[in-house]
């Protein structure tokens, strides 16, 4: 592949870091914006055989360019079939699904995350969506990849509310309150870096930093301590080819930028 | 807990409100928000965010001045958030709500809830609601499920957790919801109320059969032998219908799969006036007060041009646009 010399965007090196993690010949649950962008990158560059479901009923797209709507018919384009949510949340609940996305106002060491009210639920300072599809997302597939820009007010030592679920308290508390086995957090994706989970004590470590980031810019933007591995890897900046489809998918810029 | 009821007693309201005969169900707009939504109903609309959404029935209910509604927020996206600017909603029991995903945060919808106006009464996810309309049709008290296990969303949820009398692991249980009145936006349906949709059904098969009165707006009403001919493709059969009222491009501004796109510039004019009180008032009056009816207000809108064009849209015909986009 070409080396790229085009200027890139943190935006772009986010859904990059995201398509990447994305296996040929698995299924992920996707959602608008950044979400739908990386699968469709995914599937355009090594994984042809990634199927894309969303909640509504989509089940495996073409998808020919970002929707606005998790609903609207760019997410049945084409598709394997035009479904309904009980059916797309069955086959979540069943274990079909191998990676979801979620995004957040907030996240946690334990990669709790927050879309539902900042302050008080009786009293809110201010009121967000809710949940949508999002807990069921964090609660039912297999492994979750959170996409979130990083600073210290939305890297919190504890979520005031967990609209869903991460590793809840620590080691083995998402089994205890019925979760399926073995699902949860596997990767949280920033303008920073990439982070994993500790297998033992399920709080964040980093493991890897985009291009330029150092370790210090890490723990500078988090208000709880993120576990720092010997070995850290650089992620690759954005391709050329990447680049290029990632602006073919979102035309208009309104998830990717300009 | 809103919207359950013992199922001994819903089964009695159907045995004696519900008819089980062939009879013609067409009325105007008008006649179907009169007759079947009164205030303090717990009501849910069909589709999903900005798709498929009965639009002609929301202005009507805001134009009639439906108060105290306790809106279903399952991914109540446009609908909600004119609703509760117009003052007809007092509590919501919220999956989704005052939101419009890409488009950003609802103003109208936040100011109502932060100011105390709205009263979010419970949380719930996409999956938990749609599950509580499962148990509804079904005619059973609840269902147990393996998600929201564990958060706040569960907390704060009319749901309950309980041991599988089986694996001995913990599940959620999700009550039935049986909304007073369901709205529903189809492509094609008969004067009886066989109604057929095209694309994803999102939750609108559970939630129809959930529902104590269902209202549908219909693109076009057609003869009962195309239903006939193709009965595979009913997703609400007539039984469970009250009211059938046909309102081409009722869906408008939202997306309506294969017919017509969401019309952006409209809803971009929506979260720019929504941004204040006046403004809020100033669209409901241009839009809403000032027409007789949606015919009246699709002139307004852009007639037969702006359609034509929504309609070139969802075809790949002509580009989307994003007018509400922020200039980062």
């Amino acid at each position: 592949m070409p080396e790229s010399t085009r200027p890139y965007s943190d935006t772009e090196m986010m859904a990059c870091a995201a398509a990447r993690l994305l296996e040929d010949r698995r299924s992920v649950l996707v959602g608008t914006g950044l979400p739908v962008v990386a699968a469709v990158l995914a599937q355009r560059t090594h994984a042809p055989q990634l199927l894309i479901i969303f909640e509504a009923g989509g089940i495996g797209p073409q998808v020919p360019e970002l929707p606005i709507s998790v609903g609207q018919s760019r997410t049945f384009h084409k598709a394997s079939a035009a479904s309904s949510m009980h059916d797309v949340m069955s086959a979540l609940q069943a274990g079909y699904v191998d990676f979801g996305f979620l995004g957040g106002a907030m996240i946690d060491q334990y990669g709790n995350i927050n879309t539902t009210v900042i302050g008080e639920w009786e009293k809110p300072t201010a009121r967000l969506p809710g949940s949508g599809g999002a807990n069921d997302v964090g609660s039912l597939c297999q492994r979750t990849i959170i996409i979130i820009r990083q600073d210290r007010r939305r890297f919190v030592e504890r979520v005031n509310f967990i609209t869903t679920p991460g590793y809840l308290s620590g080691p083995g508390a998402r089994e205890r309150a019925g979760l399926p086995e073995g699902t949860g957090p596997y990767r949280v994706i920033t303008q920073l870096g990439v982070y994993g989970f500790d297998a033992q004590t399920k709080q964040m470590e980093l493991v890897s930093l985009h291009p330029g980031v150092t370790r210090e810019d890490i723990q500078i933007n988090s208000s709880f301590e993120i576990l720092i591995p010997a070995q850290i890897l650089v992620n690759e900046r954005p391709t050329a080819q990447e680049q290029a489809i990632l602006h073919e998918i979102d035309p208009l810029g309104i998830s990717i930028g300009k | 807990m809103v919207g359950w009821h013992d199922p001994d007693e819903n089964r009695r309201w159907i045995q004696e409100n519900k008819c089980r005969h062939l009879v013609d169900k067409r009325m105007s707009v008008r006649q179907a928000v009169e007759k079947f939504v009164q205030d303090g109903n717990f009501i849910a609309f069909g589709g999903f965010g900005h798709i498929r959404i009965p639009m002609a029935l929301v202005y009507e209910i805001i134009r009639q001045h439906k108060r105290d509604l306790v809106l279903a927020g399952k991914t109540a996206v446009h609908d909600a958030d004119l609703l509760i600017g117009a003052g007809c909603i007092s509590q919501v029991e919220v999956a989704y709500a005052f939101g419009h995903e890409l488009r950003g945060l609802s103003p109208a919808g936040r100011r109502a809830v932060e100011s105390g106006q709205v009263r979010v009464v419970g949380e719930i996810s996409n999956a938990g609601y749609q599950w509580r309309f499962l148990a509804a049709m079904m005619g059973i008290p609840f269902i147990p499920t393996r998600t929201m296990l564990g958060s706040d969303t569960l907390e704060y949820s009319s749901c309950k957790v309980v041991r599988d009398p089986w694996s001995g692991k913990p599940v959620c249980l999700v009550p039935a919801a049986y909304p007073d009145v369901a709205i529903f936006h189809v492509p094609r349906c008969d004067p009886y109320g066989n109604a057929q949709i095209n694309g994803i059904l999102v939750e609108d098969f559970e939630l129809a059969r959930a529902s104590r009165r269902v209202l549908i707006s219909t693109e076009e009403i057609i003869d009962p032998e195309v239903i006939q001919n193709e009965p595979s493709r009913t997703v609400i059969p007539y039984y469970l219908v009250d009211a059938v009222c046909e309102v081409p491009f009722g869906a408008h501004p939202t997306n309506m799969p294969y017919l017509y796109f969401f019309d952006e510039e409209h809803i971009a004019e929506w979260l720019d006036l929504s941004q204040t009180p006046q403004g809020t008032d100033e669209y409901f009056e241009r839009y809403v007060y000032s027409v007789q009816d949606f015919e009246e207000y699709l002139e307004r809108v852009g007639g037969v041009r702006k359609l034509n064009y929504l309609r070139r849209v969802e075809q790949f015909k002509a580009p989307m646009i994003a007018p509400w986009r922020k200039t980062k």
